[in-house]
């Protein structure tokens, strides 16, 4: 069985702590097998930086003893995974289609309106992200808005400016 | 009516009746029918074992009767009673429409592209009868990579036809190159969109070979030469790899496997190169370091396996892959690096020219030369061993641009000095040569006996490994060939393992070697062009009188009033190099 | 403790029984668990709380918290017990609870209701009035899931087990005969026979292809080779649909069962579950339901005493819809970019790690069990000809019931959208219902009698798809959610192939040139050429149907396309570039309501006189339309 390499080096980062890297390292370690688990393990390596900047992809890729333009393939392919930090508070917008027919886009226009950044941006004081996903299950509510793991639903434009500055507000 | 047995089946292509055997695809069948089909993604080097089955271009659409969806004949592999119908108008149709989407996200800029001419994509566009790109919008914008001294990416021109990808990643097993994305955005590079050479690409150049576009080139430097020729201070020589005299041919509407080599002297003359010198005899100058080092391993228990190191796209490859096996390959550099270093010591010593003066150009099959004339090691005073690397391809468009008329030159023999050359140096071009061409040297010096039978059969073929076993004197050497990365690949983990039973192995990065390189006319993925040069390098070396690298008479003089004898302490200093340890990214 | 047999797993059911009979089996197959009478020192009320995704974004976690904390300072928590189930299905009215053996349904219920619930009710045995649903249509309240229109015409096979169950608890899915099918069909039939049954039921795959199932185990079995793989497809990429995910969270067990069913009957000792990394709660009891299957020895080796072994793994998904389709789910599965390949070779020849593979859909898992407890002439009697059983489908969009509704096959989408989902919110006026998602097409009042299954749908031009069913009301434009569904596709596509890479992307800029007022006729030409190239050519299923919504809104709304591209107007108002506000002077009272909603403040007038719009600022969000309530508001 395919086993990992661990004499790679860790990248020396500002950023990007050691421990995180050994953190990932005794993660992959840990795999009966590492054939076939490269998304698995790109899942706990967002779990633990948060994000998966090119360091840490090419040090997977190292550890897995694979090119750094595959995990770069496959990074690059699913919309789960990151390659930008992202802002202290995620507001994702449901854009399924229940949440669309009932006024979804609305919403994201406002809030992107309201925070000065498109969908897939971070606010340059890093402060939120905005994400358009795809029905979270909650189309009952529709429209739905998630700040962080909190759900809005039936959310109305005119409640965007409430929802969105009461996590200002915390923060001050 | 047919006979039907288990191997075959019963197939209709437009309306006429087959009956083909069962395992092929429509595509294959309609071709032995004589109906052709476009294709654009499909790519089936049968013998090199390089097949791309992306089947993504969608333009060889087919109509299967009972389907309700077109099918694609590249990978639709035929059924009994099936019935195809190639010319639907749905069919054509859908064909058009699928290249005039492509186009409608491509630069179309073909009047100053460099495949001009020599564009897949575009003959497409032309056969079926593309007279305007309805659908238009968005364009995919990257800027192009010019970073790299051999290649050159210009993302915008890329189709994803995913060839390079397979040639870069099952092939040559490289890895450099994957689909990066997805949907409209998605696109085929090296990882992080990084510039090429920040990557651990060989510039093996096999991606740039089978790409159908202008998406991957090599870096053009035929400026340069012009430049050179034209500088009144400069003394340019040139020197041609034994690949070229049987591929430029065909870019003059010859035969493949045509032999030029009494044109090629001939242009190359008109060209105005002050001397016109033969890559074979520094070939020959090789296999002297080579075969020597090989003894000198053999008999005072040095590393082996010796691998040969003539190919700096295998040697990168190494560097990147495999440092810890750097002691493995010959310290040899490679043929035109010795010429080159040789034509601005020994020749210019000869003839009282300033080293300085001299221009050295090399044209090659390749294009991984290209960026080893630029590597640090083989600079010497701050100057080039060579100056600058053409290929096949930029010759072939220099003697256009030149206004000769290739095909009715008569012949001319090289000049000399540096421009004798024996059968051995010939078969440098394929697979299998170089390790032949130093057996027949090793063979009389570890024996002291004559080799009667020069032609090492065993050694030959396009297999992507082969071995054999030669009784040299009382002991029997054991050689192993591989052309192609991923053969290079199996034989490296091997060695790695303590496994390799080998003393000897010939490396080459093309899938057939330089005739197959990376730099030579545009095979479109026909391997029936590569293999027509393989038999004309064999021919070649059969029609020399002198067919060993010792006897060649220009390298005895070398030696005897230049290099003393082969691994002199001069030797070593002039044509032997180190290698490093390379990121792999 | 290992269950080694199926007796052993029949005294656990009994014994098990004791925690649930309070519950009403609402199953529609086979017999009842009886009701009796609970002792003194027996629990004597279960509290069922929806635990869904839905509910939980409503508050239900703390809802439970809360409920348990008062039963506990009451003296209670001995005498009632608080259960926490998977989705009911009417998320809508979410947090649900249920009172049993009471059988009263409450809706909407607040965390803060906690006390009040367990004081008045169950303390005193009083109904809470307040919490009880209203039915929308003629405004009853309505005690008793089972008088509700929204259950009524329901027949529950797939859901049987969500909203009865406590899915972390694998005792009480074994309660409810779980376990039971696995355990017979190692026993007593052979792998054969199990194909058999389940072809002879008639049973089509529930992933939107409609494969026939039974067929589809048997080509697995007759592959060559020794390893197989069995694959459940929780990817349930379809933005509107949610029925996998139900169940995934509502009755984990019956996928594990019936995946150990599938894995005897095709010759496979592994099963994996590849699920949407977006579902963690699906995540988390699928994770459980495996730990405790382990722990009883319902998975793992020698089930049930027999030489039959078998596991299941989870593999998560990462973000990417085209990793639904079964080829690029299997390419996903092993860490590769999610690229479907050109079939053949299928799945069933050649598919994870080159070995004969199966792959099915949650919901055609959910049915096995049932199947072979009840029998293939039980489910086949059940649908319509050529399409048996139910079908769960996500109700949603302007309709007044959204949830998740199960049906028998044959039922017609007017019982659905005006009875079970009580019909359009508002009482606008049904314009269209999509079904099928991305793949599908809209279905218009004419066709609402059509009955459900997979040929009929087809043959309007929509598809079943997973079941994802978003009813539209007059003002949906119908240019607008083909755009909608376009640029779905084009962000989702995986980029192999032409047509859908380039193609789909050139339809949504048509689609958006359309709706913002640029669009030519010989565009509306070149997108319908587009559209069946793309059907035609494409490398697989998400490409070949992609044009499907767009097709099938012209075919039905042809007028509307003309009048955006001809008229450059839209009649919804929805396309804000062919779309114009203005008050009508004779019915504006000057309320100053919309002056006060107008985000951009181009609303002006005195109070008591008429407002005016200055156009040249409105952006035409729509919201004075919705602020006034003297309809002098015209649109567009
Ligand atoms: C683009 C695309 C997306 C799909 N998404 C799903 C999905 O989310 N869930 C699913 O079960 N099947 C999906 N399918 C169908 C699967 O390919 C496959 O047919 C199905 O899982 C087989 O199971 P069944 O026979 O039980 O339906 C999708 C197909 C396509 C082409
Ligand atoms: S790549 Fe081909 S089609 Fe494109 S611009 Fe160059 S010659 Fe023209
Ligand atoms: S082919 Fe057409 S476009 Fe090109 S140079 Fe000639 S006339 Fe001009
Ligand atoms: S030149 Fe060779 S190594 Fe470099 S990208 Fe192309 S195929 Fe790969
Ligand atoms: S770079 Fe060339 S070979 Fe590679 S995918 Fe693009 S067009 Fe094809
Ligand atoms: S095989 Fe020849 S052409 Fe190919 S990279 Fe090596 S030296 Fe160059
Ligand atoms: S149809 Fe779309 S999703 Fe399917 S292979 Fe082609 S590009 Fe990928
Ligand atoms: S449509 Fe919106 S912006 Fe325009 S007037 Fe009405 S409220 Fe104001
Ligand atoms: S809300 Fe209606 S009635 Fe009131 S001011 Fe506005 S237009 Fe006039
Ligand atoms: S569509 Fe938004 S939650 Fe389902
Ligand atoms: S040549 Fe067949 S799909 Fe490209
Ligand atoms: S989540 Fe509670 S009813 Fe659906």
């Amino acid at each position: 069985m395919p086993k990992a390499n661990f004499q790679v080096e860790i990248p020396n980062t500002e950023n990007l702590p050691k421990e995180k890297f050994n953190e990932l390292k005794q993660y992959i370690d840990g795999l009966k097998s590492t054939e076939g688990a490269l998304i698995q393990i790109l899942h706990q390596a967002q779990e633990i930086f948060g994000y998966l900047p090119k360091e840490v992809q090419l040090f997977v890729a190292r550890a897995l003893g694979m090119p750094g333009s595959e995990v770069c393939g496959v990074v690059s392919f699913y919309s789960y995974f990151t390659t930008e930090p992202v802002g202290k508070h995620v507001i994702s917008v449901c854009m399924g289609t229940a949440c669309f027919v009932r006024g979804a886009d609305k919403i994201v226009d406002r809030i992107a309106k309201k925070i000065g950044i498109g969908p897939e941006e971070t606010t340059k004081d890093g402060f939120f992200t905005l994400k358009n996903i795809r029905c979270i299950g909650a189309c009952g509510l529709a429209p739905v808005v998630m700040v962080d793991d909190k759900v809005y639903g039936r959310v109305k434009e005119e409640d965007i400016d409430d929802i969105l500055d009461s996590y200002r507000k915390e923060e001050a | 009516m047919s006979t039907n047995n288990k191997d075959t089946v019963h197939i209709t292509i437009n309306g006429q009746e087959f009956d083909v055997p069962k395992d092929i695809t429509i595509l294959e069948a309609s071709n032995r029918a004589g109906i052709k089909i476009p294709t654009l993604c499909h790519l089936d080097l049968h013998d090199l074992k390089a097949v791309n089955k992306a089947a993504s271009c969608r333009v060889c659409m087919v109509e299967a009767h009972g389907r309700d969806v077109l099918v694609p004949s590249c990978v639709t592999t035929v059924w009994e009673g099936m019935e195809v119908t190639t010319n639907s108008l749905q069919a054509i149709t859908a064909r058009r429409i699928a290249v005039e989407l492509l186009l409608s996200n491509h630069p179309n800029e073909c009047f100053t592209c460099s495949k001009n001419l020599d564009c897949e994509l575009q003959s497409l566009a032309h056969e079926l009868g593309v007279r305007e790109i309805k659908w238009s919008g968005e364009k995919q914008n990257f800027p192009k990579d010019i970073s790299s001294d051999a290649l050159v990416r210009d993302a915008s021109k890329c189709i994803m036809c995913r060839r390079c990808e397979t040639m870069c990643n099952e092939v040559q097993t490289c890895g450099i190159l994957s689909a990066m994305g997805r949907g409209f955005d998605a696109i085929v590079g090296p990882a992080f969109n990084i510039p090429m050479v920040e990557s651990s690409c060989t510039y093996c150049g096999q991606c740039v070979a089978v790409c159908p576009t202008a998406a991957l080139t090599e870096v053009n430097h035929t400026y340069k030469v012009w430049e050179a020729l034209n500088d009144p201070d400069k003394h340019v020589i040139v020197q041609t790899a034994p690949a070229i005299r049987v591929a430029l041919g065909e870019l003059f509407g010859m035969e493949p496997g045509t032999i030029v080599t009494g044109k090629l002297v001939t242009a190359l003359k008109r060209m105005g190169f002050n001397s016109v010198f033969d890559t074979d005899f520094a070939a020959d100058l090789t296999i002297m370091e080579e075969a020597s080092e090989l003894i000198n391993r053999i008999e005072n228990n040095g590393t082996l396996p010796m691998l040969t190191s003539c190919c700096p796209a295998w040697v990168k490859f190494i560097e990147h892959q495999f440092p810890e096996l750097l002691d493995v390959p010959s310290t040899c550099k490679s043929p035109h690096i010795m010429f080159g270093i040789i034509a601005k010591t020994y020749y210019a010593k000869k003839l009282g020219i300033d080293p300085n003066k001299i221009v050295v150009v090399s044209v090659m099959p390749c294009i991984a030369k290209k960026a080893e004339s630029a590597r640090p090691e083989l600079t010497k005073d701050h100057k080039n061993n060579v100056d600058i690397v053409v290929t096949t391809r930029e010759l072939g468009a220099m003697i256009k641009e030149a206004g000769i008329d290739f095909s009715n030159l008569p012949d001319s023999d090289f000049d000399h000095v540096l421009g004798e050359s024996t059968g051995a140096s010939v078969i440098f071009g394929t697979t299998g040569g170089v390790i032949e061409a130093a057996l027949r040297t090793a063979y009389e010096w570890m024996t002291g006996e004559e080799l009667k039978d020069v032609e090492f059969k065993q050694l030959r073929g396009l297999d992507g490994i082969r071995e054999a076993s030669v009784a040299v004197g009382d002991m029997n050497l054991n050689i192993g060939i591989a052309h192609g990365l991923g053969n290079a690949r199996k034989i490296l983990e091997d060695i790695r393992d303590g496994k390799s039973k080998y003393h000897a192995i010939e490396i080459m990065a093309c899938p057939g070697g330089c005739i197959g390189g990376g730099g030579q006319p545009y095979h479109h993925g026909n391997d029936e062009i590569v293999k027509k040069r393989q038999e004309a390098i064999y021919k070649e070396d059969r029609s020399k009188t002198l067919r060993k690298s010792h006897e060649n008479p220009e390298i005895i003089k070398l030696y005897e009033e230049f290099l003393g004898k082969p691994l002199s302490k001069k030797s070593h200093e002039l044509l032997h190099t180190h290698y490093e340890k390379r990121e792999r990214i | 403790m290992q269950i080694k047999s199926l007796e052993e797993l029949i005294k656990i059911k009994e014994k098990s029984y004791k925690s649930v009979y309070l519950r009403q089996h609402h199953n529609n197959d086979s017999d009842e668990i009886e009701t009796r009478n609970a002792t003194e020192d027996e629990i004597s009320k279960n509290i069922i709380v929806c635990g869904g995704t839905g509910c939980l974004a409503t508050d239900s976690a703390k809802l439970i918290k809360n409920l348990e904390l008062i039963l506990k300072a009451r003296g209670y928590d001995h005498k009632v017990k608080v259960i926490r189930t998977g989705c009911f299905g009417f998320c809508e009215q979410g947090p649900i609870v249920k009172i049993d053996p009471d059988n009263i349904f409450y809706v909407k219920v607040h965390p803060q209701d906690a006390k009040e619930i367990i004081d008045e009710h169950i303390i005193k045995g009083k109904k809470i009035e307040r919490l009880l649903y209203i039915e929308p249509v003629e405004g009853k309240k309505i005690e008793q899931h089972d008088d509700m229109p929204f259950y009524k015409k329901q027949m529950r096979i797939a859901l049987r087990n969500c909203g009865l169950i406590n899915p972390e608890d694998i005792y009480e899915y074994i309660a409810f005969k779980g376990y039971e099918a696995l355990g017979r069909s190692l026993t007593t039939m052979s792998p054969e026979e199990v194909i058999e049954v389940i072809t002879k039921s008639g049973l089509r795959g529930r992933g939107g292809g409609g494969f026939p199932t039974g067929l589809k185990w048997q080509y697995t079995r007759a592959s060559e080779g020794t390893t197989k793989y069995i694959i459940c497809n929780g990817d349930e990429g379809d933005p509107g649909a949610f029925m996998d995910r139900s169940i995934l969270e509502g009755d984990p067990h019956t996928i594990l069962e019936s995946m150990a069913i599938a894995g005897y009957a095709i010759g496979a000792q592994r099963g994996f579950v590849y699920i949407r990394a977006e579902y963690p709660l699906a995540i988390e009891r699928l994770n459980i339901a495996i730990k405790q299957a382990r722990e009883v020895g319902l998975l793992g080796k020698n089930l049930f005493g027999t030489d039959f072994h078998f596991d299941i793994e989870l593999k998560y998904g990462a973000g990417a819809f085209v990793c639904g389709e079964e080829t690029a789910l299997i390419h996903s599965m092993e860490g590769k970019r999610g690229e479907p390949h050109y079939k053949p070779p299928y799945p069933a020849q050649k598919g994870y790690r080159g070995k004969a593979t199966c792959v099915n859909n949650v919901e055609t898992f959910a049915n096995i069990t049932s199947i072979i407890l009840n029998g293939h002439e039980w489910f086949s009697s059940i649908g319509t000809e050529k399409s048996k059983g139910t079908k769960v489908f996500a109700l949603a969009g302007k309709i007044n019931n959204v949830g998740l509704v199960e049906v028998p096959m044959g039922t017609t989408l007017r019982e659905i959208i005006y009875e079970i989902g009580g019909g359009i919110q508002n009482h606008a006026k049904f314009k269209a219902v999509q079904t099928g998602g991305p793949s599908g097409g809209v279905i218009t009042e004419k066709n609402l009698d059509t009955p459900i299954d997979y040929e009929s749908l087809s043959a309007i031009g929509s598809m079943m798809g997973s079941g994802g069913m978003i009813v539209m009301d007059e003002h949906n434009c119908m240019v607008n959610i083909s755009k909608f569904y376009l640029e779905f596709i084009t962000d989702e596509s995986c980029g192999r192939c032409t047509p859908c890479r380039v193609g789909t992307k050139r339809m949504y800029e048509l689609l958006n040139k359309i709706s913002s007022g640029e669009g030519t006729l010989e565009d509306l030409d070149a997108l319908k050429q587009l559209c069946h190239m793309i059907k035609g050519s494409s490398l697989c299923g998400l490409g070949q149907t992609a044009p499907n919504p767009v097709l099938s809104t012209m075919h039905y709304f042809w007028d509307e396309y003309l009048s955006h591209v001809k008229d450059k107007y839209c009649p919804t108002g929805e396309c804000k570039n062919l779309s114009k506000y203005s008050i009508n002077p004779d019915k504006c009272v000057g309320c100053t309501a919309c002056a006060r909603v107008c985000p951009v403040d181009c609303i002006s007038g005195e109070p008591k006189k008429t407002f005016i719009i200055d156009e040249s600022i409105c952006i035409k969000c729509g919201a004075c339309f919705d602020a006034c309530k003297f309809n002098a508001v015209i649109k567009p």
